[in-house]
């Protein structure tokens, strides 16, 4: 069985007869399908190939027979931690592809809605990994959080996880009342309670055997791999989209990016909780700039559909708003590869049109896809003991992974 | 923006040099460069602009096909380059026949190619020439066919 990465992965010669492990798809901690065959000599890991494909749907090939804005619902699919990001990269891309200038005020919700899906996303993947190294009590603390933005997000958009909420040009529909007040008090409490976390692990000698100097990735096989997100940063690189291409108004948002250079889980760690703490920040910010009155669409004729008043009230909108809803959007033709920063990484969504009102392709660049590729540089050559750690800490969702 | 349209140049600019056969076409749509190269220039396109201390695209984001059935050549494949340094991107294509879908494989050059290319070659059915693992990756090995072609139907059977 050859191994799947390219560059040379350290060769380990094995001294005695060696053993194939097949570790998965049924794993509790590969957090998924995901399978992993493993050569071990003893406890050392020789070789290592992630085997994926289990959660394939075609999802691509499905955005290819549906309407532009049907499409959103599948992205929510993809990545069921952090649906919102997925939502806002496809319409994103979209938006670039017909031109449409989306108003500041969805924007900054979008902004303020993404660091809530990141912040939930990062507590799903502490709280798992912690229970995947032993430390039980941590999961149930930050599912308990999770489960408050779970409940805001069921407040403004009808759904606690497929949310849909991003549409082409704007947002689906008016947040209610109190949500700003609702999302201010939860990011108060949210400091002490991250406080609470760090309290459990950071300092905590099992924590620390458990992850420093384990799963460690080199930075220059980490772009080389092109792992994005927490888990290249956690190697010294600083890389974020929100910083390099900015997107939705991010540029007016004072944040830092948060890095390491140990580039162990421990490093992983340490920057996702940090990022807690800076998405926290980027949230009260935008809580800030959000206007309380304006417009969450954009007005565009025949691209996004009229407000409901219009539609009931003048003849024309009511026009537009069945053209929308049956025909669909036509950008014109060409084709967009627009890259927003998830709570995994670079989400990327190459879109092409030829000019009828379905997309011609989708591609998603799916950050776990990638990022798993290089799970072999941080467990070969490591103890057997410590697969699980790696594969925690690359935070993968295998419905990305597969799509 | 502006720096980006210069520095985008740039790299156009330093291909002609090197090579005035290197680019047969350069679209320009909502601020994104496409590169469209000929099938034999890819190797050492890449490894230059990779290299090349000003462009330094040593990142890269994504690979993917485009089936164009019924139209020849076909097949489309785009390379998303990134440079960190820069703060750049670049978009690199080349068409394949439906009759010879075969690609230089990139994966010496960079080695996050690996996984795309056998997606690619999975899914749409074009083979990379002398990459390491050319398996199926997301379908079971046994499958028969390339889900992603155009004529490849949604439902039903095949």
């Amino acid at each position: 069985m050859s191994t799947t990465v390219g560059t040379p992965i350290p060769a380990v010669k094995p001294e005695n007869k060696t053993m194939v492990l097949n570790m998965g798809p049924q794993h509790p901690s590969t957090h998924g399908v995901l399978r992993v065959i493993l050569e071990l000599d003893g406890e050392v890991v020789l070789k290592a190939e992630p085997v994926i494909g289990y959660l394939h749907t075609g999802i691509e090939k499905n955005c290819e027979n549906l309407t532009y804005s049907q499409c959103i619902p599948l992205t929510d699919r993809i990545d069921y931690l952090a649906n919102l990001s997925n939502n806002l990269g496809y319409c994103l891309a979209v938006e670039k592809l017909a031109d449409i200038q989306v108003p500041k005020r969805a924007q900054y919700i979008r902004v303020l809605l993404t660091e809530l899906t990141r912040i939930s996303s990062h507590l799903v993947w502490l709280g798992t990994h912690a229970i995947d190294l032993g430390a039980m009590s941590v999961f149930l603390y930050c599912f308990r959080e999770r489960e408050e933005i779970l409940k805001i997000l069921e407040a403004i958009s009808g759904q606690r996880m497929m949310t849909s909420y991003f549409r082409i040009g704007g947002l689906a529909l008016e947040p209610p009342p109190g949500y700003l007040e609702w999302i201010s008090k939860f990011l108060d409490s949210l400091a002490g309670h991250v406080a609470e976390y760090e309290d459990l692990l950071t300092e905590n000698p099992i924590w620390k055997l458990r992850t420093q100097g384990v799963g460690v990735l080199k930075l220059e096989d980490a772009i080389a791999m092109a792992v994005s997100g927490p888990s290249l940063r956690g190697s010294g690189s600083d890389y974020d989209v929100r910083k390099y291409f900015p997107y939705s108004s991010y540029d007016e948002f004072d944040f830092k990016v948060q890095t390491q250079t140990a580039g162990d889980v421990y490093a992983r760690y340490q920057v996702r909780v940090a990022e807690i703490r800076e998405s926290a920040k980027i949230c009260k910010q935008a809580i800030k700039k959000i206007p309380p009155q304006g417009p969450f669409r954009a007005e565009v004729r025949g691209l996004v559909p009229p407000s409901r008043e219009e539609m009931k009230t003048s003849i024309e909108g009511l026009i537009y708003h069945f053209k929308i809803w049956t025909e669909g959007i036509t950008p014109p033709p060409g084709e967009v590869y627009q890259a927003i920063e998830s709570p995994r990484g670079e989400v990327g969504f190459f879109v092409v049109s030829d000019g009828s009102n379905r997309p011609y392709r989708v591609k998603m660049r799916a950050p776990s896809f990638v990022n798993l590729q290089a799970l072999p540089y941080l467990v070969v050559g490591k103890l057997i003991a410590d697969v699980v750690a790696s594969i925690g800490t690359i935070d993968i969702v295998l419905g990305e992974v597969d799509r | 923006m502006e720096s980006g349209q210069q520095n985008e140049s740039l790299a156009v600019r330093k291909l002609k040099e090197r090579d005035p056969n290197a680019i047969t076409e350069i679209i320009s749509f909502r601020s994104e460069t496409t590169l469209v190269l000929p099938r034999n220039r890819l190797i050492s396109v890449c490894e230059f602009l990779k290299a090349d201390r000003d462009l330094d695209f040593a990142f890269l984001s994504d690979i993917s096909a485009v089936d164009r059935f019924p139209v020849d050549p076909r097949f489309e494949v785009n390379y998303h380059l990134t440079s960190l340094s820069r703060r750049q991107r670049l978009r690199i294509k080349v068409k394949v026949t439906a009759k010879d879908p075969v690609i230089p494989t990139v994966v010496p050059v960079w080695p996050t190619a690996n996984w795309h290319e056998r997606e690619i070659w999975d899914l749409m059915g074009v083979r990379f020439e002398g990459h390491p693992n050319l398996t199926r990756i997301l379908m079971p090995d046994d499958w028969e066919g390339h889900p992603h072609r155009k004529d490849y139907p949604v439902e039903g059977y095949r």
